[in-house]
């Protein structure tokens, strides 16, 4: 499917360094995600250095970078899971670290490894994330199956995780982030497990979702084209994470021009 | 199996398997059984009585209520022994995990502990307390509870860090957590912790019958031992080790249940 992005227009490229972002959404509201001098330390490894970002409501954020630049690690920050070292993290305008609780049912994750619970069958997993919200058992079922259904897994509800294909987990534990219907997603290369064909049609979904219902989402990906098919802005990342490139993709650009970013993206996550 | 495509009857026939289950079960106790019979038969049987008097005892306890009853208060105070130490261990094992202060201090105290003989404990119980079943529960749970609450500590800590992340990230509440996540996480660590346990309690608990019971297999061994009768001391011995099999099979049939999400390789 053809989508508007193929129309791309360059915003901010911001090859210069960090303090480019100047793409938050024009409006009384503040960005959904900021980073503000952010750095978190493991001992003496910098994972993430001095970073700032903002990202706004209604975003699709890529998240593009070298293996171990700390993808991974920003968004445990930004759904509390770990508190930064120093600089700070909000999200909606809160600390997501002290302020913990508040965000139940606000954001949903779908983790790089599938992380579902070995003891519960696909249809509990997910279910599992509505638990939590004081969601009727009736609804929660009819939810879960929904979405269950709709990555393909009608069928298997009942089967427990060891049962599954890698692709399967990861379709039940994208039903489970997409089942609670949260406004901020953030997606661990959700599509990664899959084969192109699905991925593919996954993201083609997950984009028209986010859209649709005006949601905040962040992606991380290693593929530039999934990057380019479905983000409305990519932000590139060295290592440690910190900007390289931050590219807002909106309205119509040439096929030229979207190589030069191909080869300007590729050339970094190169470097 | 190499016998499979042998005889008529299929491989695979459920009959063929229920015998060669029971074979394999019955196997074990038919070898010590041979070997005790023919000893017997060389032995005068106040050394190795022959298993039929052993039987003869074994039956005649178990249907005579005044004997049987002192089994199932031997049972009891095993399970009441087990079930405060685990209690107890499940307190002081949450306090180590989520407390560094308790871990500095309940640790090392638990690890002195361990080393006190279960002899010593009825020594104490019997200097420090009078109610002969309060002597017998002390003794229990004092030996049994170091092992529980390590094995709770070392569930806890075995937690998979990654489930546990996901789970929080659904902001559930404490008791959602604990349901969905920290007991099926901990389960198999606890029943195996029951069945480690339970042997240890069985043997335990006929030293602490000792204090002054007028009852119990314990009480029952002290006067086979001074009748020197070879064939009661079995008899009671066996009537203890046929409840520990009864619960350790429970705890098994438990387990098949409750951990049937469980992934199994057909390589081992
Ligand atoms: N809990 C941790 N303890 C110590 N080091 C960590 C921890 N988590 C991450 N790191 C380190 O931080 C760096 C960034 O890790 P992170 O998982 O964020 O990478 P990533 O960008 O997600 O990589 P990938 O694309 O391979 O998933 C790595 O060098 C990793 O070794
Ligand atoms: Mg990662």
């Amino acid at each position: 499917m053809q989508r508007e992005i193929d129309k791309m227009e360059k915003t901010a490229d911001t090859a210069a360094g960090r303090n480019g972002n100047v793409s938050v959404v024009a409006g009384t509201e503040g960005p959904e995600i900021s980073f503000r001098g952010v750095t978190k330390r493991f001992g003496d490894l910098v994972a993430v250095d001095n970073l700032d970002l903002d990202i706004a409501k209604g975003q699709l954020v890529a998240l593009l970078g070298k293996t171990g630049c700390g993808k991974s690690t920003m968004f445990n920050m930004i759904s509390g899971l770990s508190a930064p070292t120093d600089g700070e993290v909000r999200v909606m305008g809160r600390n997501p670290f002290t302020e913990f609780d508040w965000y139940r049912g606000k954001m949903a994750i779908v983790f790089q490894s599938d992380r579902l619970l070995p003891w519960r069958t696909a249809v509990k997993n997910v279910e599992f994330g509505l638990e939590s919200l004081g969601i009727s058992r009736a609804e929660r079922r009819e939810r879960a199956m929904y979405w269950l259904e709709k990555l393909g897994l009608k069928g298997h509800e009942n089967d427990y995780p060891h049962a599954l294909s890698g692709g399967m987990r990861q379709r039940v534990s994208i039903s489970r982030a997409f089942a609670t219907d949260a406004e901020l997603l953030l997606c661990d290369e959700p599509f990664s497990a899959l084969d192109e064909m699905t991925s593919k049609r996954l993201r083609t979904e997950f984009a028209r979702l986010v859209k649709e219902n005006r949601k905040t989402a962040v992606f991380i990906t290693h593929s530039i084209d999934e990057a380019f098919d479905i983000g409305d802005r990519i932000v590139v990342l060295k290592r440690p994470a910190e900007i390289a490139h931050d590219l807002k993709i909106e309205g119509e650009i040439g096929a030229a021009e979207r190589e030069r970013y191909r080869r300007m993206i590729h050339e970094s996550l190169a470097a | 199996m190499s016998d499979a495509t042998h005889g008529a009857v299929p491989a695979n026939s459920p009959v063929l398997a229920f015998a060669r289950r029971l074979f394999w079960i019955a196997a074990p106790f038919v070898l010590i059984a041979a070997v005790w019979q023919i000893a017997s038969s060389f032995f005068p049987p106040f050394l190795f009585p022959s298993l039929i008097d052993v039987f003869e005892r074994v039956v005649e306890i178990a249907t005579t209520w005044s004997q049987f009853s002192s089994v199932l208060a031997t049972a009891l105070r095993i399970l009441a022994g087990l079930a405060g130490a685990f209690l107890i261990g499940v307190v002081l094992g949450v306090a180590i995990y989520t407390s560094d202060i308790a871990d500095r201090l309940l640790t090392p105290t638990l690890t002195f502990f361990q080393g006190i003989p279960a002899l010593s404990w009825v020594v104490f119980a019997i200097i420090w307390f009078h109610g002969i079943e309060f002597r017998i529960l002390f003794i229990m749970i004092m030996t049994t509870l170091p092992a529980f609450t390590f094995q709770v500590v070392g569930a806890l800590r075995g937690m998979n860090k990654d489930l546990l992340e996901m789970v929080m990230s659904f902001r559930p509440s404490r008791g959602k957590y604990f349901s969905a996540m920290v007991l099926p996480a901990v389960l198999p660590e606890m029943l195996t912790a029951w069945k480690v346990n339970l042997g240890n309690a069985s043997r335990v608990v006929v030293v602490a019958e000792l204090v002054g019971s007028s009852g119990g297999v314990g009480f029952q061994l002290l006067q086979q031992q001074q009748l020197f009768d070879m064939a009661g001391a079995l008899a009671w011995t066996l009537q203890l080790v046929f409840f520990v099999l009864l619960f350790q099979w429970l705890l098994s049939q438990f387990e098949r249940v409750a951990f049937r999400y469980r992934a199994k390789s057909e390589r081992r």
